[in-house]
């Protein structure tokens, strides 16, 4: 077991083998935390929302870029439907100050970081392999080997250290780093490695662990033999399992792991609890590895759903639905015209930025297939 | 510390270990650079298993010269993490044999991150390696995996024969805004000459390929060699001397790139080539350097390229290494065949 530091401040609150922290049911219903709901009291109904439309918008891309995939528009897709509200509470925890180590799933993620997830498309439509600039909005570009950018995310808070970011109790320095990866990454050896790094250097960073289930074909039974979250524990980090179906409890566990971490407290695991309603990606075939009724158990669990209850409770008028909705439909529009207007890569492209500066053999490289292809020129003319 | 008086002791000329001179190398780049950081396992307290970070630690803190957790992606990976956080770390792995958990984080990741974010995102990681045998090790402390990075773009792979090469172009490496494995040849390690401690920083204006230099003038052949083997190389061209052939040994220096144009040059001269390294000749260094001189020199060739290097076997154990190095006998071997066409 996790043993906290001798002034107990480490110890993460409510955490039992059993414990789940849910602030809302599947059936729209707000549960009370004595720890974890205060994190959510300034959550007035505007706010609340905010988070049900971050959801339903970044729901509506992911369908239309899965669409767009089906359409050859896009070479692959990884669907991130079901897993909106842990992508969206997490994220909007963050502070823009805050620094996030996405992997190649969290559209949620980045649409809270500010990126445009117009530019996500690039990626995936063999344009670039990136897409937008990580300094710009804090947020790293998606790590596709699974796990590695853990440790980048753990060097990144090592910086944050060095830069006296940590536990100056001035909100507007300090500052936090969050690595987002899956249930399949926790088998990864660099996982291990960035929870023995960030715990024995007290690192501001938050490990982010959706436990979609699935990594791929696999379920989490195959990568582990505990509960995920008790990876954290044997490395000496506070640890905590929530509802990653919840966008509040989301919230509220993120919130107060950032809080530590920026206060110089060290890191925390964060295993959230939710599940891949899509496929892998576009190239999988869930119907191989898992049944109907397993996926229609966790679509009675989605995560809009709950907080559409709960806001139609609450009294958000019918009008915010009805206009969200619109909002949805010309966001997909646009969607569409945006990726069909992506122009392919000049051939000069696959040079480029290799080194930051010149190297001969790639200046060697180039030079041969710009003679080889004015060849094809001149003998056109 | 004072650190000022430490610097200023150390000007001008001082006969100094090749070691000794990375280690001040280091040091001057630390002085130059706050941002500058080094990491690795026992190079605190211990200074190093081979010492190459000696007294850094009690004069820089353990914030900047860091003994990490015994894992060598671990070192890797956060490096790449503190680099996009401003910082320029300076990774020591013990022994070349094992730098491999870190093979996918350098080839996969530090690499790749300046490519796949079009230039926005500069991991200026310096990775130090010893490598090479010649020193009696057990197993996995005496390779030369140098190919294998050279081999992936992105990488920057370069290697100092002596001294005063050592002092400056580990402040390359440190300047340079690209990732770059530093192998450092262990078993010269203890070489000592004269270096010019004051030298190195005009070269860090213009951080870019590290050139090959003529390490000894000569007109019938011309031995390419880097690392540990330049050492052998000019004790070959001084043996030859001696029987009347006059060898032109070309230090490489720099694996990724290659300094070609270099060597060619030095080619259209003699028409005779060897090339000379610790590591597998198969696939190696030397394979593509015989490649491209076979393109560029055709005309000029009096003889086949001929390499002189390890076996495609793995490192032997160190009763047998001596047969297994490039030595100078089959140096010498390889000049007599070249000359005999």
């Amino acid at each position: 077991m996790f043993t906290p530091g001798a002034d107990g401040v480490n110890a993460p609150v409510g955490e039992t083998d059993d414990d789940l922290i849910q602030l809302l049911t599947p059936d729209g219903e707000r549960v009370h935390h004595q720890s974890y709901s205060p994190r959510v009291d300034h959550l007035d109904r505007v706010a609340l929302e905010g988070l049900y439309r971050d959801m339903v918008l970044v729901r509506r891309f992911d369908t239309e870029a899965t669409s767009l995939q089906r359409h050859g528009e896009l070479g692959l897709w990884p669907p991130s439907l079901g897993q909106e509200a842990a992508q969206i509470g997490s994220g909007r925890a963050m502070a823009p100050r805050d620094y996030a180590f996405p992997s190649y799933r969290e559209l949620g993620v980045v649409w809270t970081r500010g990126v445009d997830l117009r530019s996500t498309l690039h990626l995936f439509r063999g344009e670039d392999h990136g897409g937008w600039d990580p300094n710009e909005h804090n947020c790293h570009l998606y790590t596709l080997v699974i796990g590695s950018h853990a440790l980048h995310a753990t060097g990144y808070a090592m910086g944050v250290q060095r830069d006296g970011d940590v536990g100056t109790g001035d909100p507007g320095r300090d500052r936090a780093v969050v690595a987002y990866f899956g249930d399949g990454a926790t088998a990864q050896g660099d996982i291990s490695e960035a929870l023995t790094f960030a715990s024995v250097n007290d690192a501001p960073v938050v490990f982010f662990c959706q436990n979609n289930h699935w990594a791929i074909s696999e379920p989490t039974q195959r990568q582990s033999r505990v509960p995920l979250y008790h990876r954290g524990r044997g490395f000496g980090v506070p640890s905590v399992r929530v509802d990653g179906n919840d966008v509040l409890a989301s919230y509220a566990v993120t919130a107060e792991a950032l809080e530590r971490a920026r206060s110089g407290g060290g890191p925390t695991f964060i295993e959230a609890v939710t599940y891949r309603m899509g496929a892998h990606t576009t190239s999988d075939d869930p119907t191989r590895y898992r049944t109907r009724a397993d996926e229609e158990a966790w679509r009675r669990r989605d995560p809009i759903d709950r907080l559409r209850i709960l806001l139609e409770r609450e009294g958000t008028p019918p009008e915010f639905f009805t206009g969200l909705e619109n909002e949805a439909e010309e966001f997909g529009a646009e969607i569409r015209d945006y990726c069909h207007a992506i122009p392919a890569p000049p051939i000069e492209r696959i040079f480029e930025d290799v080194y930051a500066t010149e190297q001969a053999q790639i200046s060697s490289d180039r030079a041969w297939l710009t003679e080889y292809l004015a060849g094809f020129e001149e003998a056109a003319s | 510390m004072n650190e000022q008086s430490v610097s200023s002791q150390e000007q001008g000329t001082q006969r100094i270990t090749l070691g000794k001179a990375i280690n001040l190398g280091l040091r001057r780049a630390m002085e130059r650079d706050p941002k500058v950081l080094l990491m690795g396992e026992d190079i605190g307290p211990l200074g190093g298993v081979f010492r190459v970070t000696d007294g850094l630690q009690k004069d820089f803190g353990s914030d900047r010269v860091v003994d990490t957790p015994l894992a060598e992606s671990g070192i890797v990976g956060t490096a790449i993490g503190l680099a996009l956080a401003g910082y320029r770390p300076v990774c020591e792995i013990q022994f070349d044999g094992f730098i491999f958990p870190a093979y996918d984080q350098i080839t996969t990741q530090l690499a790749k991150m300046h490519y796949r974010s079009r230039g926005k995102s500069q991991v200026p990681v310096v990775i130090r390696v010893p490598y090479g045998g010649g020193i009696g090790a057990v197993e996995h402390h005496s390779e030369s995996p140098e190919a294998l990075f050279a081999h992936t773009a992105g990488l920057r792979v370069i290697t100092p024969a002596t001294p005063a090469d050592a002092f400056t172009m580990i402040q390359q490496a440190i300047a340079s805004p690209d990732p770059v494995l530093f192998f450092e040849p262990k078993a010269r390690y203890w070489d000592k000459a004269d270096v010019d401690v004051t030298a190195a920083d005009q070269v860090l204006d213009a951080p870019g390929d590290v050139r090959a230099v003529v390490a000894r003038a000569g007109t019938d052949v011309t031995i390419a060699a880097y690392g540990p083997s330049v050492t052998t190389a000019l004790r070959a061209a001084t043996a030859a001397e001696s029987e009347g052939t006059s060898i032109e040994v070309i230090d490489l220096r720099s694996i990724s790139p290659i300094d070609i144009p270099a060597v060619a040059e030095s080619v259209r001269k003699t028409g005779r080539l060897v090339v000379v390294h610790e590591a597998p000749t198969f696939l190696g260094a030397g394979a593509e350097i015989a490649a491209r001189i076979s393109e560029e020199c055709f005309y000029h060739l009096e003889a086949p390229v001929l390499r002189v290097g390890g076996f495609h076997t793995p490192y032997p154990v160190s009763k047998l290494e001596e047969e297994y190095l490039p030595n100078l006998d089959r140096v010498l071997h390889a000049v007599d065949s070249v000359l005999q066409h």
